[in-house]
C-alpha cells in the first residue's frame, strides 16, 4: 500500500538548531528520500508563499496563506510503499520533524 | 475458522460472508449426504472456495487476488493440519491501536468471542443498527489503512500485547452491567490467549486477575449496593475458580512476570486469603506504583501500609499525593487521622470527601463517620 506522510512542522524549526544538527537532520531527510520504499515526496517553500484557492458559485476565490490556521504548517511530504500500517508508522517516526515539535500525518493513498 | 479465512483472504467482510455461505451449504447438504468426517475442515475449505469463486466473479481488484494465486484447496488435502490457526493474528488485528477502543472491543467480541452483532449491541446498550455501523466502519478502516493481519514484530509486541490485554480487561469490566455474560466471554478470551501465547507472563497474569475477581462476583453486591472486600460474605466466593486463577498466577510468576497484570493478580490473590498479608500487599503496590506512576495506586499502597499497622507512614504517603479532587483520598485521610486520634482534622477530611461523593451508600457511610467523631 502507498502512504502519504504529510509533514506538519513548526516554521523555521531546522534553522533554530545548531549548524551540525541541521546538517544531520537534512541528511536524515535525504536518507528517507532514498529509502527503497520511497515513491516520491517534496519539500515545500515556506508557508508565506502559499495561496489558497476555493471555487464558490463558479467563481475562483484566492486568499493568502495556508488553508488552516494551526501552529504547525505543512512543510513537505513523502509517499512510501509500505507493507502495512505498522511499517508506515515506523517510517513516519523516523522523519525528524516528528521529534522536533512537529507531527506526521500518515494517510493511505486511494489505490486505482 | 473465521480467523483462518480472514488471514487467507485478507478481508473481513468477505470472510464472514463466505463462512455464512458455507454453513448454508452444509445445512442443505449434510442431511442429504451425511456429515463429513471432519466437519470443521469441510466448512473451512468450502468457505474458502466460495470466497475464491466470488473474487473471481468480481475480479476487478488486483489487490485481493494477490493472496489467491495458490491452487484451490481440495477436499483431499483436508486434514486439521492444513488449516492454520490464525486466531492470534486476528486478535492483534482487532485490537490494533489505530482503531477506536470501542471498535476494538466490538470487533474482538464479534470475531473471536463469536457473539452476534445483536448480542454485542445489547451488551453495550446501543441499538443493533449502531453496532452494525461501528463494526462496519472498523472493518473499512482495517482495509483502507492497511492494518496488518499479523502478530507484531518483537520490538512492537510488548505495547501491542498490552493493547490486547486492555481490551480483554475492558470486556471483563463491562461484564457487570449488561445482560450478556461478558465477564465469562473475557475469561474465555483470556484462556485462548494463554493457550496461544503460553510464554507471555502478562497473559497468564491477566487470566489470573479476571478469574480471581470473577470468583468473588456473587459477594460483590448486596442488592444494588457494592460490598467492600473486607465485608464480603466469603461463603459466596467460588474457591475452585480462585484456585484456577492462582494456577495461572503461578505460571506467570514462573515465567518471571512482574508486569501490571501479574502484580495486580498477585494482589488479588493475597486479598483472597483468610488472613491478608498487608506488608506483602503494600510491597506489591509499591512495585505497581513504580510502573504506573499512578497516584491512585499510591493511595492503595497507603491503605495497605495502614492495614499492616503503620497509620502514620500511610498518612505521609497520602499527604504527598496530588489528588485533591479524588473523594477516596479524603476518605482515606479521614480514616487515618481518626485512627491517629486527630478527630478535628479527620472531620475536615471526611467533610471534604462527603462534598465529592455522589452515590447514596457512600454519602451515608461518610455521614456516619462524621457523626461518630
Amino acid at each position: 500500500m502507498k502512504y502519504a506522510m504529510l509533514i506538519h512542522e513548526k516554521p523555521g524549526y531546522v534553522g533554530a538548531l545548531p549548524e551540525d544538527e541541521q546538517k544531520a537532520v537534512y541528511a536524515e531527510y535525504m536518507a528517507l528520500a532514498e529509502d527503497p520504499r520511497a515513491r516520491g515526496g517534496a519539500q515545500l517553500q515556506p508557508v508565506e508563499t502559499a495561496r489558497t484557492v476555493r471555487v464558490q458559485d463558479g467563481e475562483t476565490l484566492t486568499t493568502d496563506g495556508p488553508c488552516a490556521g494551526t501552529k504547525e504548517v505543512l512543510g513537505g511530504y513523502y509517499v512510501f510503499e509500505a507493507d502495512n500500517l505498522d511499517d508506515a508508522i515506523e517510517l513516519a517516526a523516523r522523519i525528524p520533524a516528528a521529534r522536533l515539535d512537529g507531527a506526521i500525518e500518515v494517510r493511505p493513498l486511494v489505490e486505482r | 475458522m473465521l480467523a483462518s479465512l480472514v488471514g487467507f483472504l485478507g478481508d473481513f467482510d468477505l470472510a464472514e460472508e463466505a463462512v455464512q455461505e458455507a454453513f448454508a451449504v452444509a445445512a442443505e447438504r449434510w442431511p442429504r449426504e451425511g456429515v463429513p468426517a471432519n466437519p470443521g475442515a469441510w466448512l473451512t475449505v468450502t468457505a474458502r472456495n466460495r470466497a475464491i469463486d466470488r473474487i473471481r466473479r468480481e475480479r476487478t481488484l488486483g489487490d485481493k487476488t494477490r493472496r489467491l494465486e495458490l491452487p484451490e484447496a481440495t477436499m483431499d488435502e483436508l486434514d486439521e493440519t492444513v488449516i492454520e490457526d490464525e486466531r492470534l493474528e486476528l486478535i492483534f488485528t482487532c485490537c490494533h491501536p489505530a482503531l477506536a477502543l470501542e471498535a476494538q472491543v466490538a470487533l474482538t467480541l464479534r470475531a473471536l468471542g463469536g457473539l452476534t452483532t445483536e448480542e454485542i449491541a445489547r451488551a453495550f446498550l446501543v441499538s443493533e443498527e449502531t453496532m452494525k455501523r461501528r463494526l462496519s466502519r472498523a472493518k473499512t478502516k482495517i482495509k483502507a489503512t492497511g492494518i496488518p493481519f499479523a502478530v507484531p514484530a518483537e520490538h512492537l509486541l510488548p505495547d501491542r500485547l498490552n493493547a490486547v490485554l486492555a481490551v480483554v480487561y475492558l470486556i471483563y469490566n463491562e461484564g457487570y452491567s449488561g445482560r450478556i455474560d461478558l465477564a465469562g466471554e473475557a475469561i474465555r478470551l483470556g484462556r485462548l490467549l494463554a493457550e496461544l501465547m503460553p510464554d507471555e507472563p502478562e497473559v497468564h497474569g491477566l487470566l489470573a486477575l479476571v478469574q480471581i475477581h470473577h470468583a468473588r462476583r456473587k459477594a460483590r453486591f448486596s442488592g444494588d449496593e457494592l460490598v467492600l472486600l473486607e465485608d464480603q460474605d466469603r461463603s459466596l466466593w467460588d474457591f475452585q475458580e480462585i484456585a484456577t486463577g492462582r494456577e495461572a498466577l503461578e505460571r506467570a510468576l514462573a515465567l518471571r512476570g512482574r508486569g501490571l497484570n501479574v502484580l495486580q493478580a498477585a494482589i488479588a490473590s493475597l486479598q483472597a486469603e483468610e488472613r491478608i498479608d498487608w506488608n506483602e500487599v503494600a510491597a506489591l503496590y509499591e512495585q505497581l506504583a513504580q510502573i504506573t506512576r499512578s497516584p491512585v495506586v499510591e493511595l492503595n499502597r497507603a491503605v495497605a501500609v495502614a492495614e499492616a499497622g503503620s497509620a502514620e507512614q500511610a498518612l505521609e504517603i497520602v499527604d504527598a499525593l496530588e489528588l485533591d479532587d479524588y473523594q477516596y483520598l479524603h476518605s482515606t485521610r479521614g480514616e487515618l487521622l481518626r485512627r491517629l486520634g486527630r478527630p478535628h482534622e479527620a472531620r475536615e477530611a471526611f467533610e471534604r470527601a462527603l462534598a465529592l461523593a455522589r452515590s447514596g451508600p457512600e454519602r451515608r457511610f461518610l455521614a456516619g463517620r462524621i457523626a461518630e467523631l
